[in-house]
């Protein structure tokens, strides 16, 4: 008789184990699909229900507790051809919850079999998330404080396309497999029968006891009209094969320009969120890098983005940037008074050939660097606008980029109506004087 | 003719597709996510799979269930979520499934300060997996190294079929840096392996070989991988001996070779007595401090600046600290590698600096470093 089993290792379950009476369903599942042993992997996890992999010919991925789901999930990925078979127990349900929600949801091509004994067998006997509350297990009271999950009512629930849910005693078992096999997505089977040597000694399981409790619950045999869906891989091969490829000029610069400068410049953007520090740090560093110089840019914003302080340090250097902390800054811009605060200690170490331009509502620690105070207001600059204007303002002074070097940045990263908005700024902060 | 400007970690993912890397999976972390952006960027066009997972355990777990199946595969993460790689690091080195994983580190302990830089997880990388089997951990201190390394870690991966850490830093990994591709080396591209002849057992290692050939899981010949101890047919083994011996070859096979890809840059100074001993971004302000001290007439002092963390590279170590009576080590932590440094150079004064604030540690801390110790 046709067998995808391993003739040199016949199944070592105990005597009366479901766990066996599953394992030749799903070989005669396999052979009624007309599969060979390389058309198949059999992927498990911890406990009895992880010997299944060891008694089957095909290819066989063996892993950690719960996880068996996410190997399953990167070799359905890298391998679409093949027919991926995971056997989780009861408590790989438990210990992997939020694989198997997410197998549920994401609907990729596995067929994942629940051999639901009730119990931890292979550690003694424990309770898991299935055990009825008036069971008894080696966990003492502890299984009668929680409610045993319907796994079939949360697969549902979670979107898997094929829930079934059956004893190892019904007759059509191997042909429920093969059509949890067949269906092109997701199947979940949820397999009741008993842990002979841990559990069914002291709870009664005999095949009637089963479909009594069965008979009690939802019945699923299968598709579920609702959750029909296409299947992730194929989608996913649709979709990704539309994506352009980024070329190998993405994020390149050319140089456009000689170099303002001919030394390193240290520069700290420093406002609020909404103040578009970043951005703007981001036209500085780039009008640099178009003059061929070396530049580095480190962001600082607090984790909620739209509240708080943000700061962008950018250097200048005609060599590549060895240190990437700003210690001694050449120019300070400073926009609102979260920016302030956070360059405190830099403020007061500035040489006073450095220069800081700050809006005019700043309150600044007394300093000896050359200051200027813009009223962006009176100039009809929005607090959005502060940041650019500023670095606008230090390009007039010629260092480390010129005006002409940021507005070139400004028309090769911008697009649209930010260009048109940003080109606009600019000629708004030719009429700022420089004067202090 | 420009120069490219971009982050460390998008640097990391070019350096992974140039290698060969067609699978990536990761849960989003700060200072990691842009990893996660920068490959959905690249790899969907290139015939590449990339999976936001549900959580750490489940984005290693993807990919080592796609590098069974053929693929080169890596995963970004930081501290936090290295500890839910932990018991999937195990697998992996005793499965022998290549995989590199970033870790862009941030300040811990736990949660920690996710917006600033460490290297807190020196040891953890090394010690986080149980049984107590080595890792390759190598450390880029520049955009240019967040390239080659990544090449480098994706060769070492297949080459000795086990995890790569690549050993990142917030400071690395999102600070944006000019690099000029065209320029940069481009190491050779290795790939593992492949058993071609003779019965295929997925564990067995030919005579004089310490790492045993490789087929994928969905080729015409059945493939075992398991995570349990076992024998060269992939099978549980309970004797003694062969347990030994399987524990022993993962050692050695790694252990043994270290030499051959200790990667470091050494700065020999003559006269020096004095060496300095650091690695990752850090290296960096050691480079500047040298600069300035070389202005001045303090006593001269050497750099070894080391690319490949684990294995330690002894050799390394005890070559470049031969001539000098003083080892100063800086790190942006409490003090981790140090401890390595003093086991090697036993009985050799060694002497640590560093800080976990979140902030860089500084050229002029370290120069006033150097001069304390020449004074003490």
């Amino acid at each position: 008789m046709a067998t995808l089993l391993d003739p040199r290792r016949p199944p070592a379950f105990c005597p009366g184990c479901a766990h066996e009476r599953c394992l030749h369903a799903l070989d005669r599942a396999l052979v009624q699909l007309g599969l060979s042993a390389g058309d198949v992997v059999v992927v498990s996890d911890i406990g009895c229900s992880g010997l299944m992999d060891t008694f089957f010919a095909t290819h066989a991925f063996h892993g950690l507790h719960g996880r068996a789901l996410t190997y399953a999930a990167g070799i359905k990925l890298a391998r679409p051809h093949l027919h991926v078979i995971v056997t989780m127990g009861d408590g790989g349900v438990g210990i992997g919850g939020a694989h198997f929600l997410e197998a549920c949801r994401r609907n990729l091509n596995l067929s994942l079999l629940i051999l639901n004994n009730f119990n931890f067998g292979m550690t003694g006997g424990q309770f898991s998330c299935t055990t009825p509350p008036d069971a008894s297990t080696a966990s003492g009271f502890l299984q009668g404080l929680e409610k045993p999950l319907d796994i079939c009512a949360v697969a549902a629930a979670a979107g898997a396309p094929f829930v079934a849910r059956s004893t190892v005693y019904q007759r059509g078992l191997s042909q429920l497999l093969s059509d949890a096999i067949a269906f092109p997505g997701f199947s979940v089977v949820d397999i009741w029968g008993p842990c002979t040597g841990r559990y069914a000694k002291r709870n009664p399981m005999r095949p009637e006891d089963l479909e009594e409790k069965m008979a009690q619950l939802p019945t699923f045999r299968g598709p579920i009209p609702g959750n029909r869906r296409p299947e992730y891989g194929g989608q996913y091969r649709a979709l990704s094969g539309k994506k352009p490829p980024m070329g190998p000029t993405q994020f390149c610069i050319e140089t456009d320009f000689f170099p303002a400068v001919d030394d390193r410049r240290e520069v700290i953007l420093a406002g609020a969120a909404g103040n578009r520090i970043i951005s703007a740090g981001t036209l500085l560093a780039h009008g640099a890098v178009a003059a061929g110089m070396h530049v580095t840019q480190k962001n600082d914003h607090h984790i909620t983005v739209m509240k708080g302080p943000s700061v962008s340090e950018i250097i200048i250097s005609p060599v590549p940037v060895g240190f990437t902390g700003v210690e001694c800054p050449d120019a300070i811009l400073a926009v609102a008074q979260e920016g302030v605060l956070r360059t405190e200690a830099l403020l007061g170490k500035l040489l006073p050939t450095a220069r800081i331009i700050a809006a005019r509502d700043l309150s600044l620690p007394p300093v000896s660097a050359h200051t200027l105070k813009v009223d962006f207001s009176a100039h009809g600059i929005r607090r959005s606008e502060r940041a650019l204007a500023a670095v606008a303002l230090l390009a007039r002074t010629g260092d480390p980029i010129t005006v002409e070097m940021l507005r070139a940045a400004i028309a090769r990263t911008l697009q649209g109506k930010a260009l048109e908005e940003s080109l606009n700024l600019l000629a708004r902060t030719e009429t700022i004087s420089l004067a202090p | 003719m420009g120069l490219w400007f971009m982050e460390g970690n998008h640097a990391m993912a070019l350096g992974a597709v140039h290698a060969g890397c067609r699978f990536f999976a990761a849960y989003p972390i700060t200072p990691a996510s842009s990893l996660l952006s920068s490959m959905l960027q690249l790899l969907p066009p290139a015939g590449g799979i990339v999976v936001q997972a549900e959580d750490e355990i489940a984005s290693i777990g993807y990919c080592l269930g796609a590098s069974m199946s053929g693929m080169k595969v890596m995963t970004a993460t930081s501290g936090p979520g290295i500890s839910l790689y932990s018991e999937n690091i195990s697998f992996a080195i005793a499965g022998e499934i290549p995989i590199v994983i970033v870790n862009v580190m941030r300040q811990g302990p736990s949660t920690g300060a996710a917006t600033l830089g460490a290297d807190g997880d020196i040891q953890f990388m090394r010690w986080g997996s149980s049984g107590g089997l080595p890792v390759i951990v190598l450390a880029p201190t520049d955009i240019r190294d967040c390239f080659a390394l990544t090449v480098h870690a994706f060769n070492l991966a297949e080459r000795f079929r086990c995890p790569v850490f690549l050993a990142s830093n917030k400071e690395i990994g999102t600070t944006r840096e000019t690099v000029d591709l065209n320029a940069l080396p481009k190491p050779e591209v290795v790939w593992r392996t492949l058993h071609t002849s003779g019965t295929f057992l997925p564990f067995a290692v030919k005579e004089g070989r310490d790492v045993p050939e490789f087929l994928p899981i969905g080729g015409p010949i059945p493939v075992r991988q398991t995570s349990s101890t076992h024998g060269p047919d992939g099978f549980i083994t309970n004797s003694p001996r062969e347990i030994q011996a399987g524990v022993e070859r993962l050692k050695r096979k790694i252990e043994s070779q270290v030499e051959s890809f200790a990667f470091h840059d050494f700065h020999a100074v003559p006269r020096a007595r004095t060496l300095l001993v650091t690695y990752g971004v850090t290296s960096r302000a050691a480079r500047v401090a040298l600069g300035k001290l070389h202005c001045t007439d303090a006593r001269p002092v050497s750099l070894l600046v080391l690319k490949t963390l684990w294995p330690v590279p002894e050799q390394v170590l005890l070559e470049a600290s031969r001539t000098v009576d003083r080892v100063l080590v800086v790190e942006m932590n409490l003090g981790q590698y140090v401890d390595e440094v003093r086991r090697v150079l036993c009985g050799k004064r060694v002497d640590f600096y560093g800080r976990m604030d979140g902030r860089l540690i500084t050229p002029g801390e370290i120069v006033e470093e150097l001069c304390r110790g020449d004074s003490a």
